[in-house]
């Protein structure tokens, strides 16, 4: 029997993008208040395995060719870079910093090197639990 | 700014991330290996240098000041624990470089094998409970990827006896570690040391560090070895290697640690149950070495035997005793690499692992004769090679203080290693030659030469014990005096 995904589809289709923008809430609150990178890369990549059930793999694979596996590394990679930028400084390892700009129309902008850190966390998760449903749905 | 000592943590990691974006690429992640190996080795020396002038090396993560942030700690015996794991792993790189397969290697083996060393690194180097915890994951989720790796089928038998064996044990450590945390409210190790030394040990307190004596004899094989020898003979050769000469050893590494620096206020409860434990363990290894046909068997068990003797020293707890072990331990991790290395080049050659169907291969392949020859004489503890100087100094601790059948059984034991090994060389390389000439294969240099090496390294290390004396005697005065490390943590 042909199951009939119309409604899960047409839903997704509107969900994922409310999903990604909580995502992108999460990710810059976090530090100070609740929320982060590993939050953030979580409903990241929740919105999309919902993608994933509401359509098939081949066809999101095909709007999103990257090898999560590499995502992954990469966001390891990140993290890990700013702990050796702050040896550079010749700081403590790990050491982050943080610089406030007062800009025209969109206020007082806090830039650190925290989020730098927190989005390399959130691409590991992302890559991460992405290759976990990805491996384990091949598998069956 | 002691940044210089999270660089073992920190190169490994970094180069295991850059190879996996370079997977496809084989030569340059052979290259890229080998240059962060010996990189790392470089930074451990001076590492060890500088704490011989300076003291006890630390450094709080992004400067929040011990015992509240993540502290790394670099003492003489963690910094040379550090140095001989990477000088192995370079050995073990290059045999792998030969051995393990084209395929092997675009599937992720070097970043794994470098992200295992940095869980290796970082346990050594750690100063909190919790972060040795983590860094020992580090190291086991690489392991279970290295056992199963390749994916044959008794890799995949074997595997899952490791895993679900480290998973438990893991959940205990986390256990142990809360209930520590929930009496004593803080995990940096000096922090702990000091509460503990304020408070007394107290009942409680003893019935923790049993739990952690649990956890650490799973991950170390001291007793709880059961696991160890068919998960360690699964895996290629190369990787087996690894597994023998490093996982076994943080195990060990965190006995000594833990039951030096916090819970040393009853030896007579805890120290006593590691004595009957290495007895019972240099029994079972004993037994277990002379029970199999199986080469890879028999070099597993022989794992398990070095482990209860470098746990006497602990047992023992003396000056000298200590610093017996901490040579041993670094004896063992090149003697086991080499031993490991040269069984899986026996059983290459022949394809066969079960070395009462060889015989003569001594006329075929003279070097890797004489050089099973010399790990056998080591292994065993005979001078002027490293094991001797290990065994002597906990021999004379064990005598110190009246442990008669700790001694006995350590020395008996070693009896028992060098039948075990001398029943492989008199049956597979004395004898008639099995393989004609056309029929040998060749034994490629790139196989031979870590072997070699290796062999120098334990040929130096007990003619040149002299030179790394001061290096051991001030690792075992840390260890003893607790005081000195927690001096160096917290009140710089």
């Amino acid at each position: 029997m042909k199951i009939n995904e119309v409604i899960l589809q047409s839903i997704a289709k509107l969900v994922v993008f409310i999903i990604l923008t909580l995502a992108l809430y999460l990710f810059f609150s976090g530090h100070n208040a609740p929320g982060g990178g590993f939050i953030a890369g979580l409903v990241l990549a929740s919105a999309i395995i919902l993608l994933f059930l509401a359509f098939d793999m081949e066809t999101v694979l095909k709007g999103i060719p990257l090898d999560f596996k590499m995502i992954a590394a990469l966001g390891v990679f990140l993290a890990v870079s700013t702990g050796v930028g702050s040896i550079l400084f010749d700081v403590p390892f790990l050491t982050h910093t943080i610089v406030a700009y007062d800009l025209p129309l969109l206020g007082m902008i806090e830039l650190s090197t925290v989020t730098l850190f927190e989005a390399g966390v959130a691409l590991t998760v992302v890559g991460v639990v992405i290759t976990i449903i990805l491996t384990i749905s091949e598998d069956v | 700014m002691n940044n210089i000592i999270v660089l073992p943590l920190v190169i490994p990691i970094l180069t295991g991330i850059l190879l996996v974006f370079l997977h496809r690429h084989v030569k340059t992640q052979r290259w890229i290996s080998i240059i962060a190996t010996i990189l790392n080795i470089v930074i451990s020396f001076i590492i060890l240098q500088k704490i011989h002038v300076e003291g006890i090396l630390k450094l709080d993560f992004g400067g929040w000041a011990a015992p509240y942030g993540i502290t790394f700690v670099a003492d003489s015996f963690a910094v040379l624990l550090v140095l001989t794991a990477n000088f192995v792993t370079a050995l073990c790189l290059i045999y792998a470089m030969f051995s393990i397969g084209e395929k092997r290697e675009k599937l992720f083996f070097y970043p794994f094998v470098h992200l295992l060393v940095a869980g290796v690194n970082g346990s050594f180097l750690t100063g909190d409970l919790f972060n040795l915890f983590v860094c020992f994951e580090v190291m086991l989720l690489a392991s279970y990827a290295l056992i199963t790796h390749g994916g044959t089928r008794i890799q995949l038998r074997e595997s899952i006896k490791y895993i679900v064996i480290n998973v438990l044990s893991s959940s205990l450590f986390v256990i142990a570690i809360a209930y520590l945390y929930g009496s004593i409210g803080t995990l940096n190790l000096a922090h702990l040391s000091a509460r503990i030394a304020e408070s007394g040990q107290t009942p409680l307190l003893t019935a923790i560090s049993l739990l952690f004596l649990i956890v650490f004899s799973i991950k170390s094989g001291l007793l709880l070895y059961q696991w160890l020898p068919g998960s360690y003979s699964a895996p290629p050769t190369a990787i087996a290697a690894l597994f023998g000469a490093l996982l076994t050893k943080v195990g060990v590494y965190a006995l000594f640690r833990t039951f030096s620096l916090l819970f040393y206020h009853e030896p007579a409860v805890t120290h006593n149950l590691i004595g009957i434990m290495a007895a019972i363990t240099l029994i079972g290894g004993s037994i277990g070495a002379i029970a199999y046909k199986n080469i890879r068997h028999i070099v597993a068990y022989n794992v398990v035997i070095a482990i209860g003797f470098i746990l006497i020293g602990l047992a023992v707890s003396t000056q000298s005793a200590i610093e017996g072990s901490i040579y041993y331990l670094i004896h063992d991790m090149i003697i086991k690499a080499l031993l490991f290395l040269l069984a899986g080049t026996m059983i290459t050659l022949t394809r066969t692992s079960r070395f009462d169907q060889v015989s003569g291969l001594i006329r075929n392949y003279p070097v890797l004769g004489w050089l099973f020859f010399i790990a056998m004489l080591s292994l065993t503890g005979i001078p002027p090679f490293s094991g001797f100087i290990g065994k002597i100094l906990v021999g004379y601790g064990a005598v110190e203080t009246g442990h008669f059948l700790l001694l006995a059984l350590g020395f008996i034991s070693s009896l028992f290693v060098l039948y075990s090994l001398l029943r492989i060389f008199m049956n597979s390389f004395w004898g008639e030659t099995m393989i004609s000439e056309d029929q040998e294969a060749p034994l490629k240099k790139g196989l031979i030469i870590p072997c070699l090496i290796l062999a120098l390294a334990t040929i130096a290390l007990g003619v040149g014990a002299e030179s790394i004396a001061t290096y051991v005697s001030d690792a075992a005065n840390t260890l003893l005096n607790p005081d000195i490390y927690i001096d160096a943590v917290l009140n710089k």
